[in-house]
């Protein structure tokens, strides 16, 4: 399955001293981050502290200032970097979903596959059906997306994501946009996908998804990683004052 | 007053108003002249069938061409403006500006005598078909800012989505942004379409064989021949049975639009 180039004891995703500025705003302040193969790391942290910067960082959606993003050993700084091949390794998924509205659940599913990986029809129809089957949509390919609830959505985006067969997963609040009673199906998805082994990377507000399924919380405020660990720890028992304001918030 | 009186007796007010206006019109105009000159049957007879096998078809023809022409050159105008590349968005925005803000009249008079002097070129089509290639160049202009403003109005979540899968920014514009942004220009090209169809008419200043004549072109000659203007109220004719469904269908397709939001 993983290519002679990756070793188990390097981490998928190592961030180191990474700054990023929006003009004088200053987002991301020196962040150390990693996470390992097959780890699912919850990221926490109040609005606006720049969880989506970091993530967006890790498949250079955004531009870092300054600092490395190694993912898989491979320096996605260096503008030599082929930024498309990596990308296929990572899969994202949106708060907003971002399906291709002028394409059916099948084109969705298969555009990148054709274009980015340059797979024959065939192929990336039983790759497509596969992923479906796996989110429980299988009986949808014919669907647009405008036909589906906020929570299809969000498991196609997820089957479309997962039909690069990328190493590692992002999610951006995957759940923030669904209505309360949508939220279980997709976090559902997300959990099977931990339980396969999948390195992940979650944004979210869901605590009860982060103590059951992260291996790791790292919580985040004012473009610092403040506090990380075990899930019992950081949402247990947390050290810093700003970790213990931010749960009491939202627990 | 009532509020309810007061509001019938303005309606009656305007009623009036409208009344007297076109009473006026009808009691000042000289219905025999109108008759005579611009109605006269034998005349209107006479302009058939040449009207539709010759001066409409023309107006067609040349209307296609200068569309899909203006539609190419205006798409590849778009993507320069939006290039990353400097010197590309220079050139775009220099031509769009210069040829939105010069009478198309002026233009296809200059293609039609002095860009063949120029550059000692004769076009296809003589100076009917260098007209055209201004109509073209024209209409580019137009269209650009058009197809521009299409393709900005695709949500920025979509390029994303398609980067982060991996596709390179052409397919992305190919196969994500341009199938959303044509939806979204749809009306406003139609629009462009009806303005298009009226604007063959300016290619009278070319100067015209006679199988080349399109509609003004055609009238305008009939109106020297019968020394009358009733062609020219036969080609307003076929100008509306043309433009008519179309700026309906631009109604149809805008509120098609507005639903699918
Ligand atoms: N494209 C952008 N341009 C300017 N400022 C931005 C941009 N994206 C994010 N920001 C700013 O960066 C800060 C952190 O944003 P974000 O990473 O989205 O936080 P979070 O995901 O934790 O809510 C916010 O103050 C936001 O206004
Ligand atoms: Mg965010």
């Amino acid at each position: 399955m993983t290519e002679p180039s990756l070793s188990q004891d390097r981490p998928a995703i190592e961030v180191k001293e990474l700054c990023k500025n929006f003009g004088d705003n200053e987002v991301l302040k020196g962040i150390d981050f990693h996470v390992n193969q097959g780890e699912v790391v919850c990221v926490i942290g109040p609005s606006g502290s720049g969880k989506s910067t970091l993530l967006r960082c890790v498949n250079r959606l955004e531009e870092p200032t300054s600092g490395t993003i190694l993912v898989e050993g491979v320096d996605i700084t260096d503008p030599e970097t082929d930024l498309d091949k990596i990308r296929t390794r990572i899969g994202m998924v949106f708060q907003q979903f971002n399906l291709f509205p002028h394409l059916n659940v099948l084109g969705n599913l298969t555009l990148a596959q054709r274009r980015a990986k340059r797979r024959g029809k065939a192929e990336a129809m039983e790759v497509a059906r596969q992923n479906l089957e796996k989110v429980g949509l299988a009986n949808r390919e014919n669907a647009y997306p405008a036909q589906l609830s906020g929570g299809q959505q969000q498991r196609v985006a997820i089957a479309r994501a997962l039909s690069m067969n990328p190493d590692m997963m992002l999610f951006d609040e995957p759940t923030s946009a669904l209505d309360p009673e949508l939220v279980g199906d997709v976090l559902g998805v997300m959990r099977q996908l931990a339980d396969e082994g999948m390195t992940m990377m979650v944004v979210t507000h869901e605590m009860g998804f982060a103590r059951e399924v992260g291996d790791r919380v790292v919580f985040m405020d004012g473009g610092v990683v403040v506090e990380q660990g075990k899930p019992e720890d950081v949402l247990g028992n947390p050290q810093h004052e700003r970790t213990k304001a931010f749960l009491s918030k939202v627990l | 007053m009532k509020p309810s009186t007061r509001r019938r007796l303005f309606r009656g007010v305007l009623y009036a108003i409208f009344i007297a206006a076109v009473a006026a019109v009808i009691l000042v105009a000289d219905w025999e002249a109108i008759r005579t000159s611009f109605l006269n049957p034998e005349v209107f007879g006479e302009q058939f069938p040449a009207i539709i096998t010759t001066a409409a078809k023309n107006t067609i023809i040349y209307t296609v061409i200068a569309f899909i022409g203006g539609l190419l050159l205006g798409l590849a105008l778009a993507l320069m403006k939006l290039s990353p590349v400097a010197p590309y968005r220079w050139v775009a925005t220099a031509y769009i500006e210069l040829f939105r803000g010069l009478p198309a009249l002026l233009v296809i008079f200059a293609f039609a005598f002095a860009v063949p002097i120029a550059f000692q070129w004769r076009p296809p089509g003589g100076t009917a078909g260098a007209g055209l290639i201004a109509l073209i160049i024209v209409s580019a202009a137009y269209m650009a800012e058009t197809i521009r403003a299409g393709i900005e109005a695709v949500p920025g979540g979509q390029l994303e989505a398609a980067r982060s899968l991996g596709m390179n920014p052409s397919w992305t514009m190919v196969s994500v942004v341009l199938p959303q942004a044509i939806r979204i220009v749809t009306p406003p090209l139609t629009n462009e379409l009806v303005i298009l169809i009226k604007d063959t008419s300016l290619l009278f200043i070319a100067g015209m064989a006679l199988n080349q004549r399109e509609l003004t072109t055609f009238a305008r000659d009939g109106v020297s021949q019968y020394a009358n203007a009733t062609p020219l109220v036969a080609a307003a004719l076929m100008y509306l049975i043309i433009t008519l469904p179309l700026t309906q269908l631009v109604a149809r397709l805008e509120k098609r639009n507005k639903r699918g939001r």
